[in-house]
């Protein structure tokens, strides 16, 4: 059954659907063209932008920038290959501007995607506003300067996303305190930088902003930087970070933020001291929280804990067919984990069989400088679970191509179950790991043990060898080191 | 001309085979004929014959190495010839396809069968079927925990075997196994020596609890697998996972037919040729294909496509070995004489113990009986021998009163399950055939007819 109503070029539209997505980032984006694919009839609900915050104020737009401050890495240090380049000068105001083109290219590519899969995109903010006579849901759509106009169902998959948590005392003000989505359009480059947060948005703001010519102060409450990883790889990230000139305060408890007009003071304690560091700009990178506020969920049977919505193996709510994916749904807050979701769900409503989500099986990519990439158990992590374990590490300074592209930071760790063989868990800091780590991804999805990864042949000369190289050394010994 | 020797296909399921033991040595004259390998088959342990002529210039795989079939497994040259000196290295046994041609091309022993019942045999002709699909760790955990991944059912892509399926069935034996710890289950199996007839189902559920009893703490002892019993196992999952069976029962009375194998026992002379001894199995094997001829719709394979009804009887006699069981056939037993069916079963059960048997003496078949009589079991059930639709159990005669006309009599009387597919049979057919069959037994001179 079609429903329709009038649209804004005065043609009927259609507002009943099979599955209505509720939200146009990664996760929703992606299981609107699947369920379109399986041949749902599928409206898509996106307030502001396709793409959502990946593509247009995350990952996207953050990769773009790193990757200027690449280039003028690489531009300060053409000496070392034999150029002579002076007078190096950037315009900050243009790298932001091919950041946004970036964006836009793409977010105009999943618009383009979503017309052809004949998914109705409908612009405004859509709210869950219980069900009609024939029990489906019916999602009113609102837009600022227009009317209001309620779609119609049979399954609705929230894609909402999330937001950055604001902390209190360092709320986002858009001039002195930003959030990610300032520090993504600098109007100029903050003299001093302080970051708090030192996970993946911290790090990568670190690194670009460093790079580009900031005194970079990165906070972190815990004991250490991205907690989340390795320690052995954090130690490498930390001593690199210090060598760029990146400032890192650990275990740091924040005091009072004072503004003045121009700069902002923070009183900080760490390591038994107090200090009042002072800078122009204070990015707050403390985490996320989901979207979880003004979509109708207080009239159903949707349970929210702190600030995602609960869901089970197959992306379900308490709710009948109504469905949480991505960010909104919880950790981890990643891009792909969006999209995978949104994928397992579509096809899990079509009744396929569905292979629910491990975590340990889902690559964490972050792209500071040196970038680390790691999948599955950190070495604590695999102890604490009760593995007895084989690691084994391959230094990049013995990796040719490392030397040859004078990127020779960083390491790949892997850690083996000594029982049977399983691969727990890789960590890899260095050039191009964020491009490597799949091989190790294949491998714990594919169940494959040490015995396939050692009768690989990797290509030469590639940094990927040190991967192999690293898995030698769990066993019968590295060759190359 | 030197002539590689391969691993051949004795039978139509075996994908790998081991060396038992090399009866020729290198260096050894081969004349066609001349057996130059005992081979162990995933049924029996048998005789490889040479089928040509010359020197055997050099055994490639050494004695109790296991490989696929189609390997290369020795060179016979001709006399006076160099061995050649490059000899492709012998593949270790794999779960890859391979060709009929390339097996067949020196073996000795008849590999194709005529029997219909291999045509739609559920152990099939297709070794691409017999490919294991698992994860490498999947293959790792289960050996570790002694689980033939033969035995289990993939959830994985494409029916993949993949880690929780090995994982599944480690607790679930390992549950089994707490239970039976109070009964002090051992762990491995003891053989029956003693044993003539056996029934195929008790047997499996030892080999199961077998698997369970590799896992917790207590000690235990690990005991690989043979092929037989990886085949009993395969097969008998999937018989009893694939066939829709039932069972019905019948108590037959036994004490005419016990008159008759007397009589006819007489009329044997002492010793020499033309001696004979009948045995109860004997006349039930022959009482069998009377009922089959009687109700042919029990006689009968169950495909997808279509119902296949055989013309003869040919009867398996599940028999036990040390090591688990095997079927010889009573071939065409509705057209044989008791005598003949008697001298015939004698000497395959003998073959059968010594691990002798060929192929086409165990391989196809169209009714199977196990007989657990002689162990004083009141009562049990068989599974299903695919392709076959039904196999009759039979338990031990005892005298019981029997009432007869307001009377009672005393009278030795036997309990027989009938296990049936019933994709095959419905349960009418198979009550007629057990009447059939018990009319056979209770009088038995339609046995001499």
């Amino acid at each position: 059954m079609v429903g329709n109503q009038e649209g804004d070029n005065g043609k009927m539209t259609q507002t009943d659907f099979d599955i209505l997505v509720l939200g146009g980032g990664p996760g929703g984006y992606i299981a609107a063209l699947r369920a379109a694919q399986l041949g749902f009839s599928v409206a898509l609900v996106e307030a502001k932008h396709l793409g959502g915050i990946c593509l247009n104020w995350g990952c996207i737009p953050t990769k773009a920038l790193l990757r200027a401050a690449e280039i003028n890495n690489l531009l300060h240090n053409a000496q070392e290959y034999g150029f002579t380049v002076e007078n190096v000068r950037f315009d900050l105001q243009k790298i932001v501007a091919r950041s946004r083109a970036v964006s836009h290219q793409l977010s105009m590519g999943v618009s383009y995607l979503l017309k052809k899969a004949k998914v109705s995109v409908f612009e405004g903010f859509g709210k869950i506003n219980g069900k009609d006579a024939r029990h489906k849901w019916k999602v009113l759509v609102s837009h600022e300067g227009k009317d209001s106009f309620t779609l119609t169902a049979e399954h609705v998959i929230l894609a909402t996303g999330a937001r950055a948590r604001d902390l209190p005392g360092l709320e986002p003000d858009g001039d002195l305190v930003w959030s990610y989505k300032e520090a993504l359009i600098p109007k100029k480059l903050p003299k001093r930088l302080l970051i708090v947060g030192s996970g993946a948005i911290g790090t990568e703001f670190a690194s670009f902003y460093r790079a580009m010519g900031s005194d970079v102060t990165l906070l972190e409450a815990v004991p250490r930087i991205l907690p989340t990883e390795d320690e052995e790889v954090v130690a490498i990230a930390h001593k690199e970070f210090e060598k760029q000139g990146i400032r890192i305060l650990t275990g740091v408890k924040l005091g009072a933020l004072k503004k003045a007009p121009e700069s902002v003071t923070l009183h900080v304690d760490y390591a038994g001291r107090s200090e009042e560091i002072t800078a122009d700009i204070i990015i707050s990178a403390v985490g996320i929280v989901g979207n979880v506020e003004n979509i109708g969920l207080d009239g159903t049977k949707v349970r929210v804990d702190r600030t995602h919505v609960v869901i089970d193996s197959l992306c379900r709510t308490d709710e009948e067919r109504i469905y949480a994916i991505g960010d909104l749904a919880g950790p981890p807050w990643l891009a792909h984990k969006a999209s995978h979701e949104g994928v397992l769900c579509v096809e899990a409503i079509s009744g396929r069989k569905v292979e629910p989500i491990d975590v340990t099986k889902i690559p964490g990519c972050i792209y500071c400088k040196p970038q680390i990439a790691s999948v599955g158990y950190t070495e604590a992590r695999a102890k604490e679970a009760g593995y007895s374990i084989r690691v084994g590490k391959f230094p990049l300074i013995a990796n040719g191509k490392a030397v040859v592209m004078g990127e020779t930071a960083g390491m790949v760790k892997v850690i083996f179950d000594r029982q049977t063989g399983e691969l727990l868990g890789a960590h890899m800091i260095g050039a191009d790991v964020t491009e490597m780590i799949q091989g190790f991804v294949i491998a714990r999805t594919g169940e494959l043990t040490e015995a396939e990864l050692i009768e690989t042949i990797f290509p030469h000369p590639t940094i990927s060898e040190s991967m192999h190289e690293a898995v030698l050394a769990a066993y019968e010994g590295a060759l190359n080191f | 001309m030197a002539t590689e020797v391969l691993m051949p296909a004795l039978s139509p399921t075996m994908t790998e085979g081991k060396i038992a033991c090399w009866v020729k040595k290198e260096g050894d004259n081969v004349a066609s004929g001349d057996v130059l390998a005992e081979i162990e088959t995933d049924k029996a342990t048998m005789d490889f014959e040479s089928t040509v002529d010359g020197v055997l210039g050099r055994i490639l795989v050494p004695q109790g190495s296991e490989v696929l079939v189609g390997t290369p497994i020795a060179i016979v040259v001709q006399k006076g010839e160099a061995v050649p000196a490059a000899t492709p290295k012998p593949v270790a046994a794999k779960p890859v396809p391979h060709t009929e041609e390339k097996s067949s091309a020196v073996t000795s022993s008849p590999v194709s069968l005529p029997s219909p019942s291999h045509v739609f045999s559920l152990e099939g002709g297709s070794h691409g079927k017999n490919r294991i699909i698992a994860s490498p760790l999947a293959r790792r955990l289960a050996q570790e925990k002694g689980i033939d991944l033969a035995t289990l059912k993939g959830s994985g892509p494409h029916g993949r075997i993949v880690r929780r399926d090995v994982e599944a069935v480690g607790a679930k034996v390992s549950q089994g196994r707490s239970v039976e710890q109070g009964a002090s289950h051992t762990a491995v199996p003891t053989s029956h020596h003693q044993s003539s007839l056996k029934p195929s189902t008790p047997l499996v559920q030892g080999g199961l609890a077998i698997a369970g009893g590799v896992m917790g703490g207590d000690p235990y002892k690990v005991v690989p697998h043979t092929t037989m019993r990886k085949v009993i196992a395969r097969r008998l999952t999937e018989a009893k996972s694939t066939i829709p069976h039932f069972y019905v029962s019948v108590d037959v009375e036994l004490d005419a037919l016990l008159a008759l194998r007397a009589q006819l026992n007489a009329l044997s002379p002492d010793k020499g040729e033309g001696a004979f001894k009948l045995s109860v199995n004997d006349m039930l094997v022959k009482a069998s294909a009377v009922a089959l001829k009687k109700v042919p719709g029990v006689n009968a394979s169950y495909t997808d496509d279509a119902m296949i009804y055989y013309d003869h009887a040919d009867i398996s006699v599940a028999v036990s070995l040390d090591d688990g069981l095997i079927t010889p056939i009573i071939r065409q037993a509705d057209l044989k004489s008791l005598k003949t069916i008697s001298l015939e079963a004698k000497e395959l059960i003998a073959r059968a113990r010594a691990g002798k048997l060929k192929p086409e003496e165990f391989q196809g078949g169209t009714f199977s009986i196990s007989n657990m009589g002689m162990y004083g079991v009141k009562n049990f059930s068989a599974v299903i021998n695919p392709p076959q639709s039904a196999i009759l159990a039979v338990s031990a005669a005892q005298q019981q009163p029997v009432v007869v006309n307001g009377g009672v009599k005393v009278a030795t009387v036997m309990t027989v399950t009938l296990s049936v597919d019933h994709r095959a049979v419905d349960g009418v057919m198979a009550a007629q055939w057990l009447a059939a069959f018990k009319a056979a037994v209770q009088s038995p001179m339609t046995l001499v007819l």
